[in-house]
Parts: C-alpha cells; sequence; structure tokens
C-alpha cells in the first residue's frame, strides 16, 4: 500500500473546483493527515480547465505527486483531458449514472464510479452550482472521510454567504454521501478516515509570506495587484490594520516600492510583493535602495513569462532579472525558499538581513509555490528573533556620517524625527555624510562599501542545505521550489542505491561560495533543474565556477514531477 | 535646536544653481517658514525627485530622500504614513512632476495625504541643458524642438484642483512676490491635507521664452473676493488663458488619509498580535 494518496478535482473555472478542493484539503488536515496541493487554473474569471489537486497522506510531503489515484471529473471534457495521469488501479468518480460509457478509449482498470454530479445539484437540490458539493459528498463516503468533519468545514466556509446557500450546499453534500453509498459496487481501496488530530497549519506559500512578515514586525505594505501575488495582499489587509499596521494599494509597482522605501526610511519595517511584470517596473527602485541604502524586501512570486505572459502558470524565470535587474553595480540579497514552511522562515531572514545591512532583499517565490498549500509545524513566537538597524549614538550625530566607512560596510542610520541626524537618502553618489560626490575614488570607496556588506551574512543565517551522499560522482543542484519534487527523487533513487548529492542554495546572491565549490569539486555529472528554457541558474555556475554542469529544463508553467528528476539521474547515471 | 533664523537651516551643501535661478526664492522662502514657525528641523522630511529643483534637499537643514525621477510623491506618502507626525515636504521640477511621474501626482492628490508639494516650474528640463517640457508653450523652441514644440502646454493648477488636491496655490519666485510665496508655503505646511503650490521659477540659463521679465508682465495676483472654496470658480481662473494668476485658488477641509487609517482600524478593531486567532484561518 502506498503512504499517502493524490486526489485530483477537475472542471472547468467557475464550477467551484477550488472551493471543493479547499475543504476537502481542510477537512483531511483536521483528520490527522499532511497536505501537499496543486492547482491549475485559466487566468480568466470564467471558463477554461481547472483543477485541485491534493497529495495526502500520515507522514510530510515534498511534491503534488507523479499520478493521481482519485479523479472527479465535474464534465466530460474534464474526464477526457485528465485520465491520462490516472493511476490503472484508480478510482474514477465522473458525471454521470452508471449506465455511464466513457468517451475516450478506455482500457485501465479503474474503479469507476460515476455519479450524476449535474443532475443532483440541478434537479435534486435545484442549484446547478452546488455540483461541488455533490462531489465533496461522494468523497467523502467513498473515501471514508468523516462525514462531520467535511460538514463543519462546508458551514464555515460558506455560511457568509447566507443561510439559504448553506442549507442548499449541505444538501447536495448529503446527496452526493448518499449517492455513492447507494451505488458503490465494488470495494473502495482508499481509507482516509481520521487518523489522530492534527496540530500543523496547512497553509500556501502567500499565506506563510504573509503570516511570516506580520510576525517579523513588518508593519508597513504597499503593492499592487497582480497575479498570483494578490492574495498576500488581501490576507495584509484584513490582518495588517489589526495589530497597528498599513496596507496602501499603490497606483503601480514602481509606486509600491517607492512608498515601502519612504516608510522604511522614516523607521518602519516594510514590503511589497509582486511577480515578474511589476518586478521589471521595480528595478529602478531597487537600485535607489541599494545606493541610498535602505532597508526593504520585495517579494517576486514569479510567473510564466516574458511580456504579460502566463499569470497563473508558475516558471523560475525571474532569476537574472533578481540577481542584475537594474543599472549600475547594485548590492541586493536574494533569497530562494524552497518549500511553504520555508517561505515563513525566509522572509523573516529577509527583514532581519535587510533591516542589519541596509538594503533590499528579493524573495523569489512562484506560483506553484505561492499557491500550494503544505501542512507545517506551528512557527512559535518566541523563536522569532529580529535584527535591529544600526542606530547612531549621540557622539555619532554631532558629525553625522550616514554613509561612514566602516569595516563592515554597515553604518549607523538615523530616522527622521528621533534625532539631528539630519542627512539626505541620497540617489546620486554621495560622500559619507551624503553629500553628491562624483570623485573617482570616492566612487570605489563607496561601491566597495555597499558589496563588502554582503561578505558576512553567512554568519546569520543558514546559506544552504545539502544532503546525499558527500562522494557521489551525481550532484544535483537547484534553486527554489523544485526542492520538494529533487528530495522526493533523491529518496527514491537513494534507497535504490544510486549515489547522488543533493545542494540547494537558499541565498542565491551573494551564493555560498566555498561550499558550492566543494560540492561540484568531485562531481562528474551535476544536474540542474529549472523551470525556465535558457537555464539561468545552470549559465551562472557555469560562468561562476567554470565547471560543466547538465541542465535539465522544463517550461510548460507547471512544476516539476518527482519521477521526471529520478528518471533523468537514471538515465545520466547509466549512461 | 535651539534658534530659528532662516540661517539656522542652511544645509551642508552649497546650492549648485545657477545664480539668479528662479529656484533661490523657493528654498529663501522654506528657510523663512521654518524660521516663523519655529520648525525642529528632525521634524522635517523633504523629498524629491531629479532635476535642478530635486537637488533642494541637499541645501537645506533637514532630513531629505533624493530618489529616483519622478518618484518623489510615493516616496512621500511611504514617510507620512509611516510617520504621521512629520511634516512633509515634496519638490520637483515641471518635468518630474507632469512627464515622467505625472501617473503619481492624480493618486496622491485624491488621497489627500497631509503633505505639501511644491512644483518649482521652469518649463523646461534645465538638469539637461534645455530640453522642452510639460509645461512649455506651444512651439517652444529648445535643444529637443529646434523647429518648436507641437504639443500643448499642461496646467498644473487645473490638474491638481481636478485631482482632488484639498489646497492649490500658485507663487512666484521673483523678488516682487517672494513674501507671497513665503505666506502661501505657510498656509500649505499649516493645511490639514494635500496641499499643492505651482510655483514660477523661471530658468535664467536655457529659458529665454518664460523669463523672469516676461512672468513680471504676466502675473496678477488673485483677487481678494475670489470664493477659494468654489472648485469650479477656481478652475475657471485656472483656465483664463490671458492671466496668470497668483495666489491661493482653492481650499476646502476634507478627512486626510492618515485620519481615514484610523477609521480602518476602528473598523478591524484592535487585536494585537494573537498568533493562536490568526493560526485559526489555516486549522
Amino acid at each position: 500500500m502506498p503512504t499517502d494518496y493524490v486526489i485530483r478535482i477537475a472542471g472547468e473555472s467557475g464550477e467551484g473546483i477550488v472551493l471543493s478542493g479547499e475543504i476537502v484539503t481542510l477537512a483531511l488536515s483536521r483528520s490527522g493527515f499532511n497536505i501537499f496541493t496543486f492547482s491549475t487554473y485559466p487566468a480568466e474569471v470564467r471558463g477554461g480547465p481547472s483543477m485541485f489537486q491534493i497529495r495526502t497522506g500520515a507522514n510530510r510531503l515534498r511534491s503534488q505527486g507523479d499520478s493521481v489515484d482519485i479523479l472527479v471529473a465535474l464534465n466530460d471534457d474534464a474526464c477526457d483531458e485528465n485520465l491520462k495521469d490516472l493511476n490503472e488501479d484508480g478510482l474514477l468518480i465522473c458525471d454521470g449514472t452508471p449506465e455511464k460509457q466513457l468517451n475516450s478509449p478506455f482500457d485501465k482498470k479503474v474503479i469507476n464510479c460515476p455519479i450524476p454530479i449535474t443532475e443532483i445539484a440541478s434537479k435534486e437540490v435545484g442549484v446547478y452550482r452546488c455540483k461541488n458539493m455533490v462531489v465533496i459528498g461522494a468523497l467523502s463516503n467513498l473515501l471514508n472521510i468523516d462525514y462531520s468533519i467535511i460538514e463543519s468545514v462546508i458551514k464555515e466556509k460558506t455560511s457568509r454567504k447566507g443561510s439559504h446557500v448553506l442549507e442548499k450546499n449541505l444538501l447536495a453534500f448529503k446527496l452526493g454521501f448518499d449517492y455513492a453509498e447507494i451505488h458503490k459496487t465494488k470495494p473502495i481501496p482508499y481509507n482516509l478516515g481520521p487518523i489522530g488530530k492534527s496540530e500543523k497549519l496547512v497553509i500556501s506559500g502567500n499565506e506563510a509570506l504573509a503570516l511570516g512578515a506580520l510576525m517579523s514586525g513588518c508593519r508597513f505594505y504597499a503593492a499592487y495587484p497582480i497575479t498570483p501575488a494578490t492574495d498576500l495582499m488581501e490576507w495584509l489587509a484584513l490582518e495588517l490594520p489589526g495589530v497597528g499596521g498599513v496596507v496602501i494599494q499603490a497606483e503601480d509597482e514602481i509606486s509600491a516600492l517607492g512608498m515601502v522605501l519612504g516608510a522604511s526610511f522614516a523607521g518602519q519595517k516594510a514590503f511589497t510583493a509582486t511577480s515578474g511584470p511589476g518586478l521589471s517596473l521595480m528595478v529602478e527602485l531597487i537600485g535607489i535602495a541599494s545606493m541610498a541604502e535602505i532597508p526593504s524586501v520585495i517579494v517576486d512570486v514569479q510567473r510564466g513569462g516574458p511580456g504579460t505572459g502566463m499569470p497563473t502558470k508558475t516558471e523560475q524565470s525571474d532569476l537574472n532579472l533578481a540577481l542584475y535587474g537594474t543599472h549600475g553595480d547594485a548590492s541586493r540579497i536574494v533569497l530562494a525558499p524552497t518549500n511553504v514552511e520555508d517561505c515563513f522562515f525566509q522572509i523573516i531572514n529577509a527583514f532581519n538581513l535587510s533591516e542589519k545591512y541596509q538594503l533590499p532583499v528579493i524573495i523569489l517565490s512562484d506560483q506553484s509555490l505561492g499557491h500550494r498549500k503544505e501542512s507545517i509545524r506551528r512557527p512559535v513566537m518566541a523563536d522569532i528573533k529580529q535584527s535591529k538597524r544600526l542606530r547612531p549614538g549621540d557622539d555619532e550625530i554631532k558629525d553625522y556620517r550616514r554613509y561612514g566607512l566602516t569595516p563592515a560596510g554597515v553604518s549607523p542610520m538615523a530616522i527622521p524625527g528621533e534625532n539631528a541626524g539630519y542627512y539626505v537618502a541620497q540617489g546620486l553618489e554621495h560622500d559619507e555624510y551624503g553629500s553628491p560626490c562624483y570623485d573617482p575614488e570616492n566612487h570605489l570607496r563607496m561601491t566597495a562599501k555597499r558589496f563588502r556588506k554582503l561578505q558576512n551574512i553567512s554568519g546569520d543565517i543558514n546559506m544552504f542545505e545539502k544532503y546525499g551522499k558527500q562522494d557521489a560522482s551525481t550532484g544535483i543542484i537547484g534553486w527554489g521550489s523544485t526542492e520538494g519534487a529533487v528530495r522526493d527523487a533523491f529518496e527514491r533513487l537513494d534507497a535504490e542505491g544510486y549515489g547522488v548529492e543533493v545542494f540547494y542554495p537558499k541565498v542565491l546572491n551573494p551564493l555560498p561560495d566555498k561550499a558550492i565549490r566543494n560540492f561540484l569539486k568531485n562531481k562528474k555529472t551535476i544536474l540542474v533543474p529549472e523551470i525556465n528554457y535558457t537555464g539561468q541558474f545552470a549559465m551562472l555556475l557555469r560562468g561562476k565556477y567554470l565547471k560543466q554542469v547538465t541542465p535539465l529544463n522544463i517550461c510548460g508553467g507547471i512544476p516539476f514531477t518527482a519521477k521526471e528528476i529520478y528518471s533523468k539521474v537514471r538515465e545520466l547515471c547509466n549512461r | 535646536m535651539t534658534r530659528y533664523t532662516p540661517l539656522d537651516y542652511i544645509g551642508r551643501n552649497k546650492p549648485v544653481w545657477c545664480a539668479g535661478c528662479g529656484d533661490y526664492g523657493v528654498l529663501t522662502a522654506l528657510f523663512n517658514v521654518f524660521s516663523q514657525k519655529k520648525i525642529d528641523a528632525k521634524n522635517v522630511a523633504i523629498i524629491s525627485g531629479i532635476g535642478c529643483s530635486g537637488r533642494l534637499p541637499d541645501f537645506i537643514k533637514a532630513y531629505g530622500f533624493h530618489g529616483a525621477h519622478g518618484r518623489a510623491l510615493p516616496i512621500a506618502i511611504g514617510v507620512k504614513v509611516a510617520n504621521p507626525s512629520l511634516n512633509v515636504f515634496v519638490v520637483g521640477g515641471d518635468g518630474d512632476g507632469l512627464s515622467i511621474g505625472a501617473g503619481h501626482f492624480p493618486h496622491a492628490a485624491r488621497k489627500n495625504i497631509d503633505m505639501t508639494y511644491i512644483l518649482m516650474d521652469n518649463s523646461l528640463f534645465g538638469m539637461t541643458k534645455g530640453q522642452f517640457s510639460p509645461t512649455s508653450p506651444c512651439k517652444f523652441e529648445s535643444g529637443s524642438s529646434p523647429y518648436g514644440t507641437l504639443e500643448e502646454p499642461m496646467d498644473p493648477i487645473a490638474l491638481s484642483l481636478i485631482y482632488g488636491s484639498t489646497f492649490v496655490a500658485r507663487g512666484y519666485s521673483g523678488p516682487s512676490k517672494l513674501n507671497d510665496l513665503i505666506n502661501l508655503i505657510r498656509q500649505a505646511m499649516e493645511h490639514k491635507g494635500f496641499s499643492f503650490i505651482h510655483v514660477l521659477s523661471p530658468c535664467i540659463t536655457y529659458n529665454k521664452v518664460v523669463t523672469f521679465q516676461s512672468l513680471n508682465a504676466q502675473v496678477v495676483d488673485i483677487d481678494e473676493k475670489h470664493e477659494i472654496t468654489d472648485r469650479n470658480e477656481a478652475l475657471a481662473l485656472a483656465l483664463r488663458e490671458e492671466k496668470l494668476y497668483v495666489g491661493l485658488f482653492y481650499k476646502i477641509t476634507k478627512p486626510t488619509f492618515g485620519e481615514r487609517l484610523i477609521t480602518i482600524s476602528e473598523k478591524c478593531g484592535k487585536r494585537g498580535l494573537d498568533i493562536e486567532r490568526l493560526y485559526v484561518n489555516f486549522t
């Protein structure tokens, strides 16, 4: 028996796919299971294929799963489209009566449990839109997901739409449950009945970033709506005012970052989140933040690019923009969280690093990481450490040098209103006082100062994650959200006796050079999986460490499966 | 600060402006306003963009932010919202505010952020040595328009009124109107809300059309009988082509952005940092 299952609910955008997925997710989490969700949907509000997939099991889950165990199809198109991903012996719940014949040629030994989803919703409940609740009822019955747990989740999630809606939803849920009970013909080999009480949170990458920001003391957020980062703003708009914070929807991303820089100049911890097109607009001000040494945090939830690209699809193609975007030599830190729990901790790192080193910190998340939900341990407030900005003392104020040259490159930062440390946060090259200065030696000194700040951060945070056999001749090195699929593939390869070592830097700028050199040293084959066309990280590794690497690129807008990584490594090892 | 004479507000850098530049008038006016109101310089933040006028924060003793071209308003909004007790000024030119940064002007105005925006208008790009700007007159010949400009000029006063500024005035940095400019900036500073002052501040080096001489002949004080709370009347005054009115066009009281933010906090309720309550969303 496998230790976990993949449930996929597929249909059309507007059929309530996401809501049904969220309800089942929460019910399973409350039943004591771990969760890893994955969903695809079009950028448009109505129409187009949409699906919500839940991988669930007793152990921690790190990727979305290679194939589907239980497929629910709300319409025939969704059935035809998704059937290829269903396992040989999987369970299929499609819309129809027991006599229903499947459209596509079908020789799999699947357990076919047709439910007249549309008919029950339209005729018996009288509300077509309740199709998703009929489906949840059927799932509850067939997978033994606790009836009362689901019932209470439905109440919580839909009661604010009014008692009439809730009543219909509960009726549809019950009718779906009862229909499945009466009409199931074979024993169903899945049991997702409660296994305990979960202490974990089931949370998305975007929510984890927002929660982490709030818990690390950030009280100012400005942003412009953009898929797939908007839900971060909506969560903060709801919660930040309650702790004395402010959320401003700016007129564009340039303004959003401008507001963040202004708030930070005035002493607040501030951040913004966007996606690729927004980051493109922000790059000039990233240079200003670097030059004027203003602590600031920028989250990029990457999507398919370039141009408007694929707003609801994932990609890792903003690496170069994050590392190099803006004119001039601009020091900045770039962090890459590898999973949802890591999102929470990396944004805390981002605030601490930006406050301590007074520079912009960019976090590279992506659509799949931002929107998927994972079970994470409950963060404890007492564990969260907050770095403070270096402030000038009374004696330093007398002859205040905002940009004073120090061994570590960090100079005390005065805050307006607090004391007489008058200075100009200066976008022009400047001397130690902040006065414009174009002297050649000064520009060199000051540029070196701004880059010197990057040298010490390895003492502040974990720069990387590494596991596997140190003497292995095969290595995998990647960044960001691909880590989960790599970890799953690694475990399978490891169990099969393939010697592999895996390296994931959490900091992409500055890279942990020494550790990467050590990792690369004795490897014969180095796989670099990335969700982009050009292999931006592979190119960086080649150029920086002069080592040949094997890029593995996909750019279809969906994340890697563990199987893709596993197969590629086997192919390379057996070559 | 212990002394509050105008000279006590002189910054550490000497102005880089050409001798006789209109911008000196604005700098002098600011020194005088701060002196009159005995403002402690530590509570002043002057945010600027790029251009000759954008260099002003370097010449004044106060906190300053010399940021990116056209982005002074958003930065200033961040400053004011983060610390509402600061006196926040935005200074910049016609290129900064009406060309590259024009998209921010309406949004700062309609938020009614409690700050003062001084647009120093010399009707061209001075720092880049004389190209036409959004307020250059039509057919204006400049480095980038050797055969004359094709566009009609923008009207900063009319725009500001339409955008929702709650204080709209025009000043002139010529010596004859310096006292009036001081008074306008003082009133703007005292105004609760977004105050906008369009200052005619000619470039003596590159602008041979809009000059102190031409402006001296054009400017006319707004009639004392003008009703400052009537936006239509203010707009009509702004759009009169035969005259260039100086003085206070419009002034009304509306809740500021900061005051409206407090209503949000009230609606949301002071919950404090209750982690377990936040976690309910995820369990």
